[in-house]
């Protein structure tokens, strides 16, 4: 049960009040980029290469421009003119906006129309002609090194290669010795697929330039305004926008999930046309492009290996990394993390030594790597750990829970120093597992399991219990681009005690219009309701990064505590003078201060407030407004004990979740009902990658499954009940105790569902599967193994 | 060629000129301006854009606006009376069967017609009828109770409660 401290009145932290956003969406009335309608508007279409890898032979445009209301195609030459055909990526590579004389990936943008109408730009994009030297693409990442491999980025004079960085952590010595003397060693090569965030809306933008002004108004899908703000001054400042001319608005976001971070090409162009034009120009890109041509997420290529002793004890883990970026690095990583928080891979686990390295080189593939629901890489390194982990456990013959609490961080030893650099802040590993082991009932599924096996039955039970990394992060070592990763909160409050609240951060769904609204009246006990949130639009919010990698609640809602205690200390020295007595003799309550002692004495927080405009002390500043920007001390560990049981059709192989329980600790929670709902929505999204989802491409460089008719989104049928639940272990530097829940479902359930899957299969010799594991693929694997009824023949 | 059109929506004749090929959904959104009812694929795959067309759920991407003449359409702006919000509407917000919104119109007015013709729809009765309307958010838990809500509002039972349940 979760205490709250506040009436419902009020609704400060741990009530599940119910979302103040969702009027408007529940009548139609949110307002996404698309809703957006500026008199005038010019809609923009896009000419994508149908190759992976050619040259640009020639682009004829004069049949497009015949067509009444094409008022432009377009080109990368044109764009070349202004010095805007490429522009930086986020991890300080470059990106083409469009391509001058070469093309680096199948449906990669070549030349843009401008039309007055949608239907006209589309009429135009068929009628654009483009003759193409085809060449041979670079596909495989493992042949991305071989010496006769292609140098796909000639555009940099010194590149010899297709590599484009080393990375590495740890103790490289002393793992090796273990490695060489341990009782037991394992090892897997693994694959964490290519995948796609696939928000229901797609990315899109409206560029309004106005001449007269010299100003631009950017309304975009974007889950960090203000550092796009600040790319946009980068990228075109030499061209007069400059910063102070340029307003980012991030109207309604229909989900994120990491890939609304990067700046797309497509932004990009529909700035230069409103610019060149002078009228507002308008993309949306379609749900195929969408995901053929925006940033892919994962894609890591891991070798994990693990030494331990016979009895069950872990000594050290070994991961090497392939990492394929495409053609540009253009992941949305913290500066001077290549890897993200790649090195979060020793999990839960008390590890003396760890080494891990990874190696990126570029593709004929799409560009990204974005932080897809997970804080930068984490996903990845969990299923490296946690599948190693059961693998051991397979090895030694121990039952992977038993293996688990044998070699959890003890609660007694946070913080935790992790043989990869990070100090984890808290954490119960334990406590979760208990009850995740309770909820499922573990114990009594194994003895199912034991009978069914006897009957040749397929079920298996699977187990994650991992630590994630997020709420990015301390100044010290976090910027992108060169810009701190703190975040920020301005705390308005109106003389009838009312109040708006203004954030760095944008929500896509996560419901901060409620959330950050409960923070700040568990901190003031003004009521919730009556504190309107305001996200997303440049002119008006404080500076931030944004929302991705959990990081909202750790550092902007750590402002918004710190902006409304320094509005708490105001209230207390006008209570003071109101009631004529020393400060020392107030105490607060949510939503007073009273006298020691004579609690009739008292002065409300409306009153306060009125105070602080109508009769405030002499010589203190009137108003009550406040404004923090939080630098976090350290980043949270939030961590999590996954149990997922599935059944297995023995003819079909078709894979049945029967149950999965999800044992969460995020410390101090907000809104129960909220977190929850975060929990949901991430395992669905932890079930895709497990189960369904993977973009697939052929030697060609081809995208096989570029539209939702065959990328596979879980619907309600395939997405299982979820029954969730947590631990409460605060983070001890967050001022109220908060982790961030939004990503551990993701990061944590497609290991616990592999886990399953491969226990399920475990009599037959399969020791690793690769997600998505299909039925096919667990067809196969049998096949392999000849354990397969003779009359079972390959279709 | 433009061709001109009558029909209704939400109770409001409009009559409009249109082309032939414009899809019922850029329609709605463009030449009506009602923006509630939203465009997530480009293969009739998401649901994002179901309306009610004379009653029955339509994915409005999948149809032109001319095969919709003389009909009565319906979409999320049209279904809270003068007398409050719809159950479903009522359902979603009390159980938080949303998160971004974008995909809730779509998964509105889809169960709106899966409770006139199954008013008291089991779980997995719910997850089939609305597997063609995808959330990318909710994870579909929430969804499916709000569907459960509104369903006993609608037949004027005792309403389930709206508080989230844990494994203790
Ligand atoms: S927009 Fe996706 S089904 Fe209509
Ligand atoms: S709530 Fe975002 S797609 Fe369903």
């Amino acid at each position: 049960m979760i205490q709250c401290k506040t009436s419902k009145e009020i609704s400060g932290m741990g009530h599940s009040m119910k979302r103040k956003e969702d009027d408007r969406f529940i009548h139609g009335k949110g307002n996404y980029t698309d809703d957006v309608k500026l008199p005038g508007t010019l809609y923009m279409d896009i000419v994508r290469s149908p190759y992976a890898y050619a040259k640009i032979k020639n682009i004829d445009s004069s049949e497009a421009l015949k067509i009444p209301g094409v008022l432009a195609v377009i080109t990368g030459k044109d764009l070349e003119q202004y010095n805007l055909h490429w522009m930086p990526t986020l991890m300080s590579d470059t990106q083409m906006v469009l391509p001058v004389d070469t093309v680096m990936y199948q449906a990669q943008e070549v030349a843009a129309i401008i039309a007055t109408e949608k239907y006209i730009a589309r009429d135009a994009r068929e009628a654009v002609r483009v003759e193409y030297e085809v060449m041979k693409p670079v596909v495989d990442p493992f042949k991305a090194l071989d010496a006769d491999a292609p140098i796909l980025r000639t555009d940099k004079p010194d590149k010899k290669d297709n590599h484009i960085w080393h990375w590495e952590v740890g103790q490289k010595e002393e793992t090796e010795k273990i490695f060489q003397e341990a009782e037991v060693t394992v090892k897997e090569q693994m694959h964490i697929p290519r995948i796609h965030v696939a928000s229901i809306e797609t990315c899109g933008c409206v560029a309004s330039y106005d001449k007269v002004d010299n100003h631009l108004t950017m309304y975009m899908t974007t889950q960090a305004p203000h550092a796009i703000r600040t790319v946009f001054a980068l990228v075109a400042g030499h061209v007069g926008l400059t910063e102070e001319k340029i307003r980012v608005i991030s109207p309604d976001i229909g989900g994120g999930f990491g890939g609304k971070v990067p700046v797309y090409p497509g932004y990009v162009i529909a700035i230069a046309a409103s610019f060149l034009i002078g009228k507002p120009v308008k993309w949306i890109e379609d749900r195929s492009e969408n995901l053929q041509a925006d940033s892919f997420a994962r894609d890591y290529h891991i070798t994990a290996e693990l030494a331990g002793t016979k009895d069950g004890k872990i000594l050290a883990t070994r991961m090497k990394v392939l990492a394929d970026h495409g053609y540009t690095d253009a992941s949305a990583n913290p500066s001077k993390f290549p890897t993200g928080m790649f090195s979060i891979g020793t999990g839960s686990y008390d590890y003396p030594n760890a080494f891990m390295e990874a190696d990126a080189v570029y593709t004929n593939k799409p560009p990204g790597g974005v932080a897809y629901r997970c804080s930068f890489r984490v996903t990845e390194a969990v299923h490296a750990i946690e599948r190693i982990t059961d693998r051991f456990a397979l090895e030694i013959g121990k039952d992977p829970a038993a293996l688990r609490f044998q070699n959890f961080i003890k609660k007694e030893q946070f913080p935790y120093h992790s043989p990869t650099g990070w100090e984890y802040d808290s954490g119960d590993y334990e406590a979760g597992l208990k009850l995740a082991m309770k909820g499922i009932d573990y114990d009594n599924l194994r003895i199912e399991q034991a009978e069914k096996r006897k009957k040749g039955e397929l079920m298996g039970i699977g187990l994650s219990t991992f630590t994630e990394i997020v709420g990015a992060g301390p100044s010290k070592d976090f910027d992108i681009l060169g810009i701190k990763m703190f975040d920020s909160a301005e705390i308005r409050v109106h003389p009838t005690g009312k109040a708006i609240a203004r954030f760095g951060t944008k929500s896509q769904g996560q419901g901060h219009e409620t959330t950050y609204a409960q923070i700040i009246a568990e901190e003031l006990g003004i009521p919730a309701k009556d504190i309107q949130i305001e996200e997303g639009d440049t002119d008006t919010a404080p500076y931030g990064l944004g929302t991705y990698a959990s990081r909202s609640t750790p550092t902007a809602g750590a402002a918004a505590v710190m902006a409304a205690r320094k509005l708490r200390d105001k209230a207390k020295k006008i209570a003071a003078y109101l009631l004529e007595v020393s400060e020392d003799d107030l105490e607060w309550e949510p939503g007073k201060f009273s006298v020691k002692g004579a609690p009739e004495k008292s002065k409300t927080i409306q009153e306060i407030v009125f105070a602080s405009y109508t009769n405030h002390p002499q010589g203190m500043e009137a108003g009550f407004e406040a404004t923090h920007y939080y630098d976090p001390p350290n980043l949270t560990f939030p961590s999590g004990a996954y149990i997922c049981v599935v059944d297995i059709d023995p003819d079909t192989f078709e894979i049945k979740v029967r149950r999965f329980v999800a044992i969460d600790d995020a410390g101090h929670i907000i809104n129960p009902m909220i977190a929850q709902g975060q929990v949901h929505g991430g395992l669905t999204q932890g079930i895709a990658p497990a189960m369904y989802e993977e973009l697939i491409y052929d030697d060609d460089g081809n995208i096989l499954n570029g539209t939702l008719m065959d990328y596979l989104v879980p619907t309600a049928v395939e997405s299982p009940s979820w029954e969730t639940g947590h631990t409460v272990t605060p983070s001890p530097h967050h001022p109220i105790g908060a982790k961030g829940i939004g990503e551990s479902p993701t990061v944590g359930a497609p290991p616990a569902i592999a886990n399953a899957i491969v226990d399920a299969l475990k009599p037959y010799g399969i020791t690793h599967l690769d997600i998505p594991i299909t039925p096919y693929k667990i067809f196969k694997a049998l096949k392999e193994k000849g354990v397969l009824d003779k009359n079972i023949v390959e279709s | 060629m433009k061709k001109e059109i009558t029909l209704k929506i939400n109770g409001e004749e409009f009559t409009k000129e249109v082309e032939p090929r414009t899809l019922l959904v850029h329609f709605i959104r463009e030449d009506i301006g009602m923006t509630g009812t939203h465009i997530g694929c480009d293969t009739s795959s998401c649901g994002a854009c179901t309306i009610l067309i004379d009653g029955k759920s339509a994915k409005s991407c999948t149809i032109l606006a001319v095969q919709a003449a003389g009909k009565e359409i319906t979409t999320v702006e049209g279904i809270a009376t003068t007398e409050g919000v719809h159950p479903i509407q009522e359902g979603f917000k009390e159980n938080h069967g949303l998160h971004c919104g974008f995909c809730t119109p779509g998964m509105m007015l889809r169960a709106i017609e899966l409770l006139e013709k199954n008013p008291d729809p089991t779980e997995e009765e719910i997850r089939w009828g609305i597997s063609g309307n995808l959330c990318r958010c909710t994870g579909y838990n929430n969804i499916v109770k709000s569907i459960i809500y509104a369903g006993a509002k609608l037949r004027g039972d005792e309403l389930p409660s709206t508080e989230p349940v844990f494994v203790e």
